[in-house]
């Protein structure tokens, strides 16, 4: 869109720049040019935002995209669509695709995809290991010259500690952060749910809390000696919180990010077998999501990501332990998010800066996304914080519906989402 | 017989069922034995009806015993076998669900080795379920048949009710479907369940999952317990790494004679079969016609199917 565009009247919340004010906000060829109460030239088109909180775009660092490979599950396409309807202007795509993003090509594909059929823009994240196998690190400077924003073997953990100790050290040398799915492969075997009270009584075989907390120990030890920049995927257990909030006291390069669906749930929603309620890590204790709350409160875990998983129906009509793991996510981040600011866990301002501008920092988004700083590019959400509705898994936008928000009342509604201000989502359409 | 305190489609689990659910199946199957001791076994209760008796798993027993329930009841007795290397990610079960459909029976009986199936099942299909084993979750018509051996032996034990009654369930627990039911059961009854056995073998947290009491020592656990039921230690698959040996097993949690000694007088001894004998109970023990009822448990296990099948049939109640 080129020409003027004046947001209007909005709440505009920019954690970037500390803002939290009733104003408006002027675009300028997919730039952000001002912000408060700029002088409009003539000819502006108008988008009010009376009673709505204006926000920079999204950014959700764990996504799934399922493409190239498993499209019957979710495209570059359908993934970018639910981004865009859940406000999310930017997805950090995690490379378990087949094949896996472990080379400069695949790189190339799905950025020339998201280029020809993205709505959203999309930030592919690149295998630490080749072919994800824990083996042989992939050529982590071609691929981020080639696009990537990070490494990660997510789905996987880099579980050989002599591998991940080189994949620390190497990543160094281009300032790359290496994002953790965090499990220690020999106390999560054969588990299926949270080890607990509940995995008891519904006799499933259970993974313990210590498969998480062990592995991000260990890698703790890791990042002190060699200094790499390391991200805990999706924490869920109370001991790698601590093991976090710990390391970041030390100055360490350690952060993490944390699910919805773990701070918002517990093992108890597995009850009934729900196999839309499994996933990896698993829905924990009460006491863990407690310990992910107080996180979140006390700024240890600093991003809100989804983990966004599509799978296809077949994959989940099955017996529970037969089940692939993972939720979708993205359509539902920002109301359930939303409740940590109801519930006084966080202001708004910590709470959207958690899904802005810190995942953007830490994947050193370029061009400002994240924020609405003048020069920026024009990547916004437009929501209705009082808005309620109910989460119906029929009519979310991507290609799988496996939610396990199905039913839920929720709070807060995007109306738009501009991407370089261009309105790809618009719910009153 | 009091059918108006019965009104679900399925047998699930004994997580679902209330003390007047359950004492009402115990009466219906205390006055079925009857027809198992007549000349002619057979009542027609149930012509017209069909049942598909549904494994995943092998049981001879616990199939056969459902069988024989239904055919003495005159239902039409279906025997589906789906042999478990076939089970690959579950497609069969969708599959199978399609067939099932089209035979319109009135009962399903399924056996599978995923906790969870037949609440999956259950879910997709109109028609009444039987849990005759699931994973490592629940086998309700196994807990019901040690209720009602139980019950039959509450006057040697001077008690007149569960009340307050200790039942020990020694060894494998955290595999044990049976230890699940039972725990619950007892627990809905009123009585006192125990697991024994090593660290490891109990299920986690099982003091708040099932009000059962853990004893690791053998000796503390059956002290003054009335009634002693020992689990089969599943050497083929399950117990590998969590014991040593089976030596060293018996050694410590093997149910012997000295052992049995200190619980209270009058116990008596239950395995829901088949025995291990040297691994879990000597045989001293399991052959000992005094102390040891595993043979009233397959009676009262075919009494028991009959009532569950002449439940969930609808006959004479609605549902
Ligand atoms: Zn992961």
């Amino acid at each position: 869109m080129s020409g003027f565009v004046l947001i209007r009247g909005g709440r505009v919340i920019d954690p970037a720049n500390g803002m939290d004010a009733t104003g408006d906000v002027l675009l300028e060829d997919g730039i952000i040019r001002a912000v408060g109460r700029p002088d409009v030239p003539s000819g502006a088109k108008v988008l009010e935002a009376d009673g709505l909180v204006v926000a920079p775009g999204l950014v959700d660092m764990h996504v799934h995209l399922r493409e190239p490979g498993f499209e019957y599950k979710e495209t570059i396409a359908g993934g970018t669509l639910a981004a865009a309807a859940g406000g999310v202007t930017t997805v950090a795509c995690m490379p378990n695709t087949r094949p896996v993003n472990d080379d400069p090509s695949i790189t190339g594909y799905i950025l020339q995809k998201a280029l020809l059929e993205g709505i959203v823009n999309v930030a592919p994240i690149g295998a630490v290991t080749k072919g994800l196998e824990g083996r042989e690190l992939t050529e982590m400077g071609l691929l981020m010259r080639a696009g990537c924003v990070a490494f990660s073997d997510d789905g996987r953990p880099v579980a050989d500690s002599g591998l991940m100790r080189r994949a620390l050290d190497y990543s160094r040398a281009f300032g790359a952060l290496i994002i953790q799915h965090a499990e220690e492969p020999s106390l999560s075997a054969g588990g299926c749910m949270h080890e607990g009270v509940v995995s008891s009584r519904l006799g499933l075989p259970g993974l313990p809390a210590a498969a998480e907390s062990v592995m991000v120990d260990r890698d703790i030890r890791l990042v002190e000696l060699t200094g790499g920049r390391y991200h805990v995927a999706h924490i869920s257990v109370a001991g790698a919180v601590e093991a976090v909030a710990r390391a970041r006291a030390r100055g360490l390069p350690v952060s993490c990010e944390v699910a919805p669906h773990h701070f918002s749930l517990t093992d108890e929603a597995v009850v009934g077998y729900d196999t839309d309620a499994k996933m990896s890590p698993p829905l924990r204790s009460v006491e863990d999501r407690n310990a992910l709350l107080e996180g979140l409160a006390r700024g240890v875990i600093t991003v809100i990501a989804t983990d966004h998983a599509p799978h296809d129906s077949d994959s989940k009509r099955v017996e529970f332990c037969h089940a692939s793991n993972g939720v979708v996510g993205l359509e539902t981040m920002l109301p359930v998010s939303l409740e940590l600011v109801r519930d006084g866990v966080m202001t708004w301002m910590d709470c959207l800066r958690a899904m802005t501008v810190a995942p953007a920092r830490l994947l050193g988004l370029d061009r400002g996304r994240g924020t609405l700083s003048p020069g920026s590019v024009a990547d916004l959400v437009l929501f209705d914080p009082e808005a309620v509705w109910v989460v119906d898994a029929a009519r979310l936008h991507g290609t799988s519906k496996n939610t396990c928000f199905h039913g839920r009342r929720v709070r807060g509604r995007v109306k738009k989402t501009l991407v370089a201000g261009r309105i790809v989502f618009d719910d009153d359409l | 017989m009091g059918s108006h305190l019965w009104n679900r489609k399925h047998l699930l689990g004994m997580a679902d069922l209330s003390r007047e659910e359950i004492q009402s199946i115990l009466d219906a199957a205390a006055s079925l034995r009857e027809v198992n001791r007549r000349e002619i076994k057979k009542v027609p209760t149930l012509r017209g009806k069909t049942v598909i008796n549904l494994f995943f798993e092998n049981s001879t027993r616990t199939r056969t015993s459902f069988e024989l329930a239904g055919k003495r009841m005159s239902a039409d007795v279906i025997n589906m076998s789906v042999a478990s290397s076939s089970v690959k990610k579950g497609e069969t079960l969708i599959d199978t669900l399609a067939t099932l459909q089209a035979m319109n029976p009135d009962v399903v009986v399924i056996r599978h080795p995923e906790s969870g199936a037949q609440e999956f099942l259950a879910r997709h299909l109109d028609t009444a379920i039987v849990n005759a084993g699931d994973g490592r979750h629940e086998h309700p018509t196994q807990a019901l048949l040690d209720l009602l051996t139980i019950h039959d032996h509450l006057p040697l034990l001077d008690r007149s009710g569960f009340e307050g009654l200790v039942v020990a369930v020694c060894g494998d627990s955290l595999h044990s479907r049976v230890a699940r039911s039972i725990a619950l059961g007892l627990r809905a009854m009123g009585g006192e369940v125990r697991f024994v056995g090593p660290p490891g073998l109990i299920p986690p947290k099982a003091e708040e999952a099932f009000g059962a009491r853990v004893y690791h020592d053998m000796e503390e656990g059956l002290d003054g317990a009335h009634v002693v039921m020992a689990l089969r230690l599943q050497l083929e698959r399950m117990t590998v790494g969590f014991i040593p040996s089976v030596r060293e097993y018996f050694a410590f949690w093997g149910l012997t004679r000295a052992r049995l000694a200190r619980a209270a007088p009058g116990a008596f001894v239950m395995h829901p079969g088949p025995i291990n004998r040297g691994v879990e109970i000597s045989s001293e023990v399991a052959d000992d016609r005094e102390r040891s009822v595993i043979l009233e448990q397959v009676a009262n296990g075919l009494a028991v199917r009959m009532a569950v099948l002449y439940r969930l049939c609808g006959v004479g109640g609605g549902r």
